[in-house]
């Protein structure tokens, strides 16, 4: 299924982000020393961050570690205890502010009783969209969203991937110049997410700046220019996603492997490599991938069976685990 | 494995607030409400107002004015209440005027002693020999006419032993062709004594309700005696009231879902704010409560004769204000709960006690006084006051205004506290 492009569009089209009053020169979305206390809870703790014009910036953190809380503050639906939130020049929360942002909530904010076309014109009219720019971007987001042969069907009927879509194709109706995604494909198939994939690289292509929240570490090397990884309310590293991997490996591999044989000879020959056993699984950093052979000759030393084994170059989620460790946050 | 599945449900229950609310507060509120009610709980039982005009001024009419004035059970007014207590007292009622204030709603009954009473006060049933008592009564009370009836042959009885004995003489001689002189002289001495004892005594007696009519007394209704239907409006207006709340709460639950879902997240996050936000949701549902009430009285029309198309001006103002108070009243209910089975609770409980209280379940006139007061803080018994008043009374749309004055007051005070309290799905 084809994507609408901007070129299919008229000079007045909804298919490109709507401009809007911004001082000349002004970063699209700024944060700085952001503080936010839920009781005796720090959520978010000193975070500041920058999000560059069509750039697209995946968040990645535990449950817990604060990235709702940034982008709701960034909406302006969180009230900040200290530092502050500039999108386009303008404090969030501001009219300017609200203009310039679309929000694709996690939560599937529609409203079950409408259509799909009756749920967006509604959002749309809460942008102020009216008459023809209205049904001009209704029409252009059903096309988008893949849901213009269920244009007429009530939220509430559709598929766990087309409400996704509806729920994205709600936020972005006004043709934001900044998208804020929250975990956008949770409980999707792998098609409904191919297709979000798709619809998330044509907005880039049209010039918007994206802020993505997901757990999905593939999807974060696959859409995002950058990479920020919060932990406890803080952006513990950032960079490309090779650039993290870079950084927190260098050269080193990863070895992945099962062994049968005495639990306490498994857990001496883990410990004895400075490796780390889960769920059965004995992992292992090495300097040089080279050392495999000693590894598994020391194991088969121990008088354990080699089960199966894997080498692998340490990806993304290495890194979010090496830096957000293996303990359960929720 | 009774005991675990028992012990959990137990747990539940304990845990679930509303619930429990549900389980015991309910049923107890409802109980003590309708104890008050019927139960004679207090000793404050409802007493009838009567006006009493005495157009005779007789011995006879004077005593049983006294006589009617010594039940506790019957308020009786000869003149219209001052404004205040520094005014000068108001002028007698008349026939006329007690007629417009039965009529007005001011009592349920009015009693006319005519010119003429005294010469023949008891009329032993049937006789039509002397002056009728005229009983005006708004028949939308069924209850205080039979009362003020019985009563009135009470007072008759204990306040004129005198008449009814000289009466019942004068009968007495006309059935066995007059009495000997012997026979004369000892009556006139024992109607002496008679006197003597009714002119010593002080006010009559308690006795029992003769019931046999001693009194000849021609009773009217003034008011809703040319009505096709006569209960129809008081029931379309008390039902539909409490049934409104109960919508009116439920379509603002709405809000809780939309705050549940993230919708309301997403609405506030674009250019709509939070008191936009309301004020259109109190709009749709003030709109869905008129819809409502037009729908039933529309029915009622169709079905059971209900008077509505000379009435539609003052089923206009009224039903719009009722909505508006309701639509308000739900938003309250909706911005204070947290979650949809709190606010059923919650509704279901006010509402009820609302409707118990403010006449929705039963007439407010049957309930002792200080009920009757607790009533005029709920929406019910303003808006079926301004519905009887339209319906019932046919008064004109400007007599309205204490019940509009108190409605709109109260939608817009409600909406006000809701807007206040819905300051915490603004920000976190």
């Amino acid at each position: 299924m084809s994507l609408p492009s901007i070129s299919a569009a008229s000079p007045n089209s909804a298919a490109s982000p709507r401009s809007s009053s911004s001082l000349p020169g002004a970063i699209p979305l700024e944060v700085t020393s952001l503080v936010k206390r839920f009781g005796q809870v720090t959520a978010v703790d000193g975070l500041s961050l920058e999000l560059n014009s069509g750039e697209c910036l995946g968040l990645l953190g535990p449950n817990g570690a604060g990235k709702s809380t940034l982008i709701r503050a960034i909406v302006g639906r969180v009230l900040p205890d200290a530092g502050s939130v500039s999108i386009f020049g303008s404090p969030a929360g501001t009219s300017e502010a609200r203009a310039a942002l679309g929000w694709v909530p996690q939560e599937l904010a529609l409203y079950p009783r409408l259509t799909c076309r009756e749920n967006l014109s509604a959002f749309g009219r809460y942008y102020g969209l009216s008459g023809g720019k209205l049904a001009e971007s209704v029409a252009w987001c059903l096309e988008w969203a893949a849901l213009k042969e269920r244009a007429g069907d009530l939220a509430s009927t559709l598929s766990g991937g087309m409400k996704r879509r509806l729920n994205m194709a709600a936020g972005i109706l006004h043709r934001p110049r900044i998208v804020l995604m929250d975990e956008p494909t949770v409980g999707v198939d792998p098609q409904s997410r191919n297709r979000i994939f798709e619809m998330i690289e044509a907005l880039r292509g049209q010039g918007a700046a994206i802020i993505y929240t997901t757990h999905y570490m593939e999807e974060a090397e696959r859409l995002c220019d950058r990479v920020a990884i919060i932990d406890h309310g803080r952006i513990i590293a950032q960079g490309a996603s090779g650039e993290l991997v870079q950084s927190a490996f260098a050269q080193r591999s990863q070895v992945l492997a099962r062994f049968a044989g005495p639990p306490g000879e498994i857990e001496a020959w883990v410990e004895r490599h400075a490796g780390r056993l889960t769920e059965g699984v004995a992992e292992f950093t090495l300097e040089d991938s080279k050392l495999i052979t000693g590894l598994l000759n020391d194991a088969a030393s121990a008088g354990l069976h080699l089960i199966d084994v894997t080498l692998r170059r340490p990806n993304l989620e290495s890194v979010f685990l090496h830096l957000t460790g293996r303990e359960l946050r929720d | 494995m009774i005991t675990p599945i028992l012990r959990t449900a137990l747990i539940s229950l304990r845990r679930d607030r509303a619930a429990l609310a549900l389980s015991f507060i309910l049923p107890i509120g409802f109980f003590s409400i309708f104890a008050v009610i019927f139960g004679g709980m207090h000793d404050t039982t409802p007493r009838v107002k009567v006006i009493l005009v005495d157009e005779d001024k007789s011995t006879a009419s004077l005593n049983l004015a006294r006589a009617l004035q010594g039940e506790d059970s019957l308020i009786v007014q000869t003149r219209p209440s001052s404004k205040s207590k520094s005014d000068p007292p108001q002028p007698e009622y008349t026939a006329t005027s007690a007629e417009a204030a039965v009529k007005a709603g001011d009592a349920p009954v009015a009693l006319i002693i005519p010119q003429g009473y005294g010469l023949h006060p008891i009329s032993f049933g049937g006789d039509q020999a002397g002056k009728e008592i005229q009983l005006l009564n708004d028949s939308s009370d069924q209850i205080a006419p039979q009362m003020v009836a019985g009563l009135l042959q009470k007072a008759v009885m204990t306040s004129m032993p005198t008449a009814m004995a000289e009466e019942g003489v004068k009968r007495f001689d006309q059935y066995i062709g007059g009495y000997t002189p012997e026979q004369r002289k000892r009556i006139d001495a024992s109607m002496n004594q008679w006197r003597q004892h009714e002119k010593d005594s002080p006010a009559p007696a308690s006795a029992s309700n003769s019931g046999g009519g001693l009194v000849a007394v021609h009773a009217r209704s003034v008011v809703g005696e040319n009505k096709r239907s006569p209960m129809i409006s008081f029931y379309a207006a008390s039902i539909g009231v409490m049934f409104l709340l109960f919508t009116a709460s439920a379509s603002a639950g709405a809000l809780l879902d939309e705050a549940e879902s993230g919708t309301l997240d997403r609405v506030l996050s674009s250019h709509v704010t939070m008191t936009t936000l309301l004020t259109g949701k109190l709009a749709y549902n003030t709109l869905l409560a008129f819809a409502q009430l037009t729908a039933m009285f529309l029915w009622g029309s169709a079905v059971f004769k209900l008077d509505l198309s000379t009435h539609i001006p003052g089923f206009m103002v009224m039903g719009l204000c009722t909505a508006f108070a309701v639509a308000a009243f739900g938003m309250l209910l909706a911005s204070v709960c947290k979650t949809r089975a709190q606010l059923g609770a919650i509704s279901t409980l006010l509402i009820l006690t609302m409707s118990a209280i403010g006449g929705s379940m039963f007439p407010r006139f049957m309930m002792p006084e200080a009920m009757q007061k607790a009533g005029l803080f709920t929406i019910n018994a303003w808006a079926i006051d301004g519905f009887t008043k339209v319906f019932w009374r046919d008064l004109p749309v400007k007599d309205l205004w204490p019940q509009v004055s108190v409605l709109l007051a109260a939608g817009i005070l409600l909406f006000l506290i809701a807007r206040r309290i819905a300051r915490r799905w603004e920000f976190a």
